[in-house]
């Protein structure tokens, strides 16, 4: 039970983040987020530079090197400054992928953020295939069993997305378009679902996608419903009379029901946890592997290992420990489940 | 006593006149104050806040016999404008926090405005009574009804002064138009029409007409996976009603010509800066995306604020740096979610100043014909009456001088987002997280 709570307080912190701007400050008063603590360090005052190569390498000098190494070595200089800049490069994509994935969790994601963030993500992989690295991250994966058909997938979705861009925009690995609500079919208990195969789009925000879905849905609704009754009934009324627009949105199909109760349900929990509840159905397009890639799934893997994997470099991980937190924030969501289903 | 608008940063000694709000240092999230706004004539000083509330301040009348001591903004109106509501569809919570307060242009005895959260945006009309009929014959006073056979006698009611009552009371709700978050609102100079602009699309509006909208820019994909760029901010010109500009997060600001086509997504002006190369990193991208865009009072320049400047535009473009000590800081910024913190920006009377907020309750004013700056803070330390306020310095690196503050010490929660100039005079308006400060100037 304590430790559900310290967890609870951990996933509430968590969903917080974004929302709320309460940080952890270091002792230059700097304003942490608490997840990414340990992967990324402060550069000095001193830098006034822009370039990214400055405003890492300062600070990476200090957190990840073993700091007595002489540089008697032009070539050695240069090929520390190089790791280390791919290394921080590494880290701002981890921070990036945590604020995506925060970002979906919270009830209504801020259009404007997202997208900036999910640009960011997109410069760094187009730099990152750019320079061949990003071909090491992707085997990161390749060793994690994953079932042959669900590779075949993958990697045809990856070719398909390489043929067709002349621009670099490579893997359509943040798309909008998530997983459809209207296909989520919910059973008696709610508690198992069985969820539609062909749905899958090559999600990296498969989450983000769902939120941005979300508008897609009532816009739909909207344009048929809105223009007959609610906005007349709305301009009707000189006195304010806002709940009644809210309610004369049109009959709820299970779809949108589940769609919503899960939606209520994310806040606080990981990917992960949600697919532990669903065990039983292919959710490969929920992983934020997939999503990050776009051409594997990993099914087992949840958000934290992920980053684990993709920087392996890190010497201490970014994120407590991924199976004590996963499988009692399962649990966690599990009653919220519940008690919100209730 | 009017100082016409002249002066700019420097010319001008600005000093602390009041704080409005709550001293302690536990800020009840419903306070925190979201939007600021002088009416036409400055008379009167609404302000938003997170808890759906709206408060217009009045200044009072000018005390002849003491011509030193500016006016006071009290306590006009309070009401509560928005409620928090729920969308059965989504099964979102739609906040009640005020996005925008914008006034329109007085007609009457009675004042309007139009307030907006993220989905609904109301039409507000706040009138004054200081008089009330009596004399009734079938009533009494306190309403009740009398026996009508009791009545011997006829006479007419008059007006008899009472109590001024402020009331405010909703007169237009336009509703249902907006999928995603209302971030402006704008009136036109034809008084007739206003726009309202969301992440993806702008509507027009009759300001009569609460039914439907027209939908002059839509910048939504077909493919939303194809979505890069949002909208930021939009406004009508002041004097050309039918030309608007929108910014967007990548930078660019389009003025579009309503008389062109009814769907204004071609501009016909696309302003946007090229990227210097040597500033070039992974966030150069968020911090170009333009948090709001001003007109100037005369119209002919436009005033755009993104993450680190003030940019002004007109064939030229000044390029104005409000913090330029948080370059280096970016990755830091983006990492505790700081850099996407949405900064307004406000033009004095005569256009001759511009006004934005900083961090750690900083705000800064640049002048424009001096090209010279300056960096104020809006602090409980400065709360003496008529005390002057003085100019402060950021120390970016390398050794700090006496009476500067370095970066590290910048306190990042405490941001000044919202600022209101008084369109005749230089009194201020400065909105911290949950206090209202007003500032004038000088006056000896």
């Amino acid at each position: 039970m304590e430790k559900l709570k310290m967890l609870f307080g951990l996933a509430v912190n968590e969903a917080k983040l974004t929302s709320q701007r309460t940080r952890l400050k270091n002792q230059n008063g700097f304003h942490l987020c608490r997840l990414s603590r340990e992967v990324y360090t402060f550069v000095s005052p001193s830098r006034m530079s822009g370039s990214l190569l400055n405003m890492f390498s300062k600070g990476t000098k200090r957190k990840f090197s073993d700091g007595d190494e002489e540089l008697s070595d032009e070539s050695l200089v240069g090929a520390r400054v190089a790791s280390s800049y791919s290394l921080q490069r590494q880290s701002l994509l981890d921070m990036s992928l945590i604020k995506l994935q925060l970002c979906h969790m919270l009830v209504e994601p801020n259009l404007c953020r997202s997208v900036l963030i999910a640009n960011t993500v997109r410069q760094i992989q187009e730099e990152m295939t750019h320079d061949g690295s990003w071909h090491m991250v992707t085997e990161a994966f390749c060793g994690t069993g994953q079932s042959p058909s669900e590779r075949l997938v993958a990697t045809e979705v990856l070719c398909r997305s390489r043929e067709q861009d002349a621009e670099p925009k490579l893997f359509s690995v943040i798309s909008y378009e998530g997983c459809r609500e209207e296909e989520v079919v919910a059973d008696e208990t709610l508690c198992s679902v069985s969820v539609s195969e062909t749905v899958s789009n090559v999600c990296l925000a498969g989450r983000i996608g769902q939120c941005w879905e979300k508008s897609e849905l009532s816009d739909v609704e909207r344009d048929e419903e809105a223009l007959e009754d609610s906005r007349l009934g709305s301009g009707e009324d000189e006195e304010i009379d806002t709940e009644d627009g809210a309610s004369t949105e049109g009959p709820k199909t299970i779809g949108q029901v589940f769609g919503t109760f899960e939606i209520k349900n994310g806040s606080p929990g990981p990917d992960s946890a949600l697919e532990e509840l669903f065990s039983d159905v292919d959710t490969s397009y929920y992983d934020l592997d997939t999503m990050l890639t776009g051409m594997q799934s990993a099914p087992k893997m949840g958000p934290y290992d992920l980053l684990d994997s993709l920087a392996p470099s890190h010497s201490s991980p970014s994120i407590v420990s991924p199976p004590n937190c996963r499988s009692d924030l399962n649990e966690l969501d599990h009653i919220m489940e519940i008690i919100v289903g209730s | 006593m009017v100082s016409g608008a002249g002066g700019g940063g420097n010319d001008v000694q600005w000093c602390f006149s009041q704080v409005k709000g709550a001293i302690d240092d536990d800020v009840a999230e419903a306070d925190i104050i979201s939007t600021v706004e002088f009416n036409h004539s400055g008379e009167l000083l609404a302000t938003g806040d997170k808890g759906g509330r709206v408060v217009i301040f009045q200044q009072e009348t000018e005390n002849k016999s003491q011509p030193q001591c500016r006016s006071e903004y009290n306590v006009y109106s309070t009401f509560q404008s928005h409620e928090p509501e729920f969308d059965y569809l989504k099964s979102l919570e739609i906040e009640e926090k005020i996005n925008k307060i914008r006034w329109l242009p007085q007609k009457n005895a009675a004042q309007f405005l139009l307030s907006t959260n993220d989905k609904t945006i109301k039409l507000w009309k706040i009138s004054e009574r200081d008089k009330r009929p009596e004399g009734y014959n079938l009533k009494e006073e306190d309403g009740r009804y009398r026996d009508a056979t009791t009545i011997t006698t006829l006479r007419v009611p008059v007006f008899r002064p009472m109590d001024l009552m402020v009331e405010a009371s909703p007169r237009r709700v336009f509703a249902n138009a907006h999928t995603y978050h209302i971030n402006s609102i704008s009136v036109n100079s034809d008084n007739e029409t206003y726009l309202s602009a969301d992440d993806l699309r702008i509507n027009l509006w009759h300001l009569e007409i609460t039914d439907r909208s027209f939908n002059i820019v839509d910048i939504k994909p077909a493919n939303m996976e194809e979505l890069t760029e949002v909208i930021t901010a939009a406004e009508f010109h002041p004097h050309q009603c039918n030309t608007f500009v929108y910014s967007s997060s990548k930078g660019t600001i389009r003025l579009c010509d309503m008389r062109a086509s009814a769907l204004c997504d071609k501009h016909s002006k696309l302003f946007e800066e090229p990227e210097d190369p040597s500033n070039r990193s992974f966030f150069s991208e968020i911090i170009s995306s333009i948090s709001d865009v001003k007109f100037s009072h005369n119209g002919r320049y436009m005033m755009t604020r993104d993450y680190l400047s003030v940019k002004i535009w007109d064939l030229n473009m000044e390029n104005r740096p409000v913090h330029e000590y948080l370059r280096s800081k970016l990755c830091s910024l983006y990492e505790n979610d700081c850099i996407f913190d949405k900064f307004e920006c406000c033009w004095n009377g005569n256009d001759s100043v511009v006004m934005t907020g900083s961090y750690n309750n900083f705000f800064r004013m640049l002048d424009r014909t001096q090209r010279r700056d300056v960096t104020l803070e809006a602090s409980r330390e400065s709360c003496k009456p008529r005390q002057v306020l003085k100019p402060r310095r950021v120390c970016a690196g390398g050794k700090r001088k006496k009476d500067e503050i370095s970066v590290d010490s910048l306190d990042f929660n405490k941001k000044i987002l919202h600022t209101a100039w008084h369109p005749q005079e230089n009194i201020i308006a400065v909105a911290t997280t949950n206090n209202l400060y007003i500032f004038q100037e000088k006056v000896n």
